[in-house]
């Protein structure tokens, strides 16, 4: 069987935090473009660490960790920065910048491609201008383009969050619990902007989520975290209802 | 497990606030005995004080004119010593704030020039800058950039320390680089603050560089003390006045805009 190289692939991955807290355990894992994969596990588990490591925003203490064949652990400035514009990433609390409006928020997205200078003084090319009012269109808010980020429901702001990362162009999108401040209704909408996104452009989705209704629902695979530890990893055709109780099981004292 | 924890003895009885207190009484009392203050003699002579203000009750209103000139240079000396010293301070700000600085040595090392120059009060500032410059606004002017860089530079790097560090992340996250970061995720939330800052110490530099005058720093300080030491106190009366008025006018204006930022 000839399989493709895998986009993200962790080799014994461990992370410990400076105080000691162990955050990531062995992890072996491989994601293969266009993946739409799920993350769950208890509160603690690894979850957001594991995410935080592929754009290394943390640093994995032993093991090796590749994303496109490429190993991250001599990656710096430039070149790091380089594969970070490849990587989209949407925060529980969206991380727009809150003063400025929708479309300087998405633009915002861009910077990575532009020198400091130029992107500095607002000097984004025409071209780069009209993507921004199109990422805006594909999450059905091209009307708030001017609008103050903050006016915008939270709902709104994530789909925002979801247009800037679009912005990147990226061949990766991170969501570490995109929809947990979210009501039904606008978790549906971000959540349907995410699996379009990775559908139509083929760009390797992983979402951590506490929703397991949500992981069946929108997952090609699931994977389950607990301590640190990668306790579950399956194809979503395989995976039955009561697996999670498993993964959620407290870890006996 | 899950319990409230036992207060030690010192929580219970709120011994360090009480401690604080009866030291901070002590303090006072001793600085008021070993400078000597003799509070009867300053209460003895403020008849003294009465007569003076008596003297000044007629100012003489034909030196008004002469005092305009003066105060408009007071004003001017002013908001170029402020905005000098404010497009220094800021990337200062940004190196000096924790958040955006992870270098402890980097940090520290500004931290610590700045905190040297804060500790220079203005007064011994105008006088160096007079000998260094001679004798006129421009020493006022240095005086006031090199006192507004200090106080600046440390509000600024305080409210950089407060603003939401999300965007901060997002735009690392998205490849951006420090000055990226600084421009897109930073400025926005402390530009109004910032403004703020630059009115409030340009207030505080209108009333300072009144006394600047003094040491021979140019503006009205200079007719303040000419007047004084011929005792034209008719004179002191109308140039007290307009500093007065000059004073009142920016606080209040630099206060409305202030409200409207914020
Ligand atoms: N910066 C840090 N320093 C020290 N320990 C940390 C740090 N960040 C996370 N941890 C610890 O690492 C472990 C894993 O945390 P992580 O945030 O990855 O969990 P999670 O699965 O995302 O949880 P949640 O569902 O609550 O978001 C936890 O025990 C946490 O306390
Ligand atoms: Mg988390």
């Amino acid at each position: 069987m000839v399989s493709e190289q895998p986009v993200i692939s962790f080799r014994k991955v461990s992370k410990i935090y400076q105080n000691g807290t162990v955050g990531l355990k062995d992890i072996e894992l491989d994601i293969q473009a266009g993946e739409f994969v799920v993350i769950v596990g208890l509160s603690g588990a690894g979850k957001s660490t594991l995410l935080r490591t592929i754009n290394k925003m943390h640093e994995i203490s032993s093991g090796e960790l590749l994303v496109n064949g490429v190993s991250l652990a001599p990656l710096r400035g430039k070149k790091l920065r380089a594969l970070r514009r490849e990587i989209g990433m949407i925060f529980q609390n969206f991380n727009l910048v809150k003063r400025v409006s929708v479309q300087r928020n998405v633009l915002s997205g861009r910077v990575g491609y532009y020198p400091t200078w130029k992107s500095v003084l607002g000097l984004f090319n025409p071209a780069d201008k009209k993507r921004a009012v199109a990422a805006l269109q594909r999450v059905n808010l091209a009307e708030k383009i001017y609008a103050r980020a903050d006016e915008l429901s939270g709902g709104q702001q994530q789909r925002v969050a979801v247009a800037r990362a679009f912005m990147q162009q990226p061949r990766i999108i991170l969501a570490d619990e995109p929809v947990a401040s979210l009501d039904p209704l606008t978790t549906t909408a971000v959540m349907d902007d995410l699996k379009n996104l990775n559908q139509e452009f083929k760009i390797t989705t992983i979402v951590n989520l506490h929703s397991v209704p949500l992981a069946l629902k929108y997952a090609d695979r699931i994977i389950g975290l607990r301590a640190g530890r990668l306790v579950y990893n399956k194809p979503i055709d395989q995976v039955a209802t009561q697996d999670f109780a498993a993964i959620y099981q407290e870890e006996e004292k | 497990m899950n319990q409230v924890p036992e207060r030690t003895f010192m929580q219970k009885y709120h011994l360090k606030g009480i401690g604080w207190t009866i030291i901070f009484i002590l303090l006072l009392f001793l600085s008021s005995v070993m400078t000597e203050v003799n509070w009867g003699e300053f209460f003895s002579n403020l008849g003294q004080f009465f007569a003076l203000l008596g003297r000044m009750a007629n100012p003489d209103w034909q030196y008004t004119n002469i005092v305009v000139q003066p105060i408009i240079e007071t004003i001017q000396m002013a908001l170029l010593g402020t905005t000098l010293g404010t497009l220094v301070a800021v990337p200062f700000a940004f190196l000096a704030a924790r958040n955006l600085v992870k270098s402890p040595l980097v940090r520290g090392g500004i931290r610590f020039f700045l905190n040297l120059v804060r500790t220079l009060p203005d007064l011994l500032l105008a006088a160096l800058f007079v000998a260094i410059v001679g004798i006129g606004p421009t020493a006022g002017v240095w005086t006031l950039a090199v006192f507004s860089f200090g106080m600046i530079s440390k509000l600024f790097y305080e409210t950089v320390e407060t603003i939401d560090s999300g965007p901060i992340e997002a735009l690392q996250a998205a490849g951006a680089n420090r000055v990226q970061i600084i421009a897109f995720a930073v400025v926005p939330q402390v530009v109004n603050n910032f403004v703020s800052y630059f009115l409030y110490t340009f207030e505080i530099n209108v009333r300072a560089s009144t006394v600047l005058g003094y040491l021979g720093a140019g503006g009205i300080g200079v007719f303040l003390q000419r007047s004084l030491s011929s005792f034209r106190y008719d004179q002191t009366a109308v140039i007290i006045i307009a500093i007065l008025l000059v004073v009142v006018v920016i606080d209040g204006l630099s206060n409305i805009l202030r409200e409207k930022l914020l």
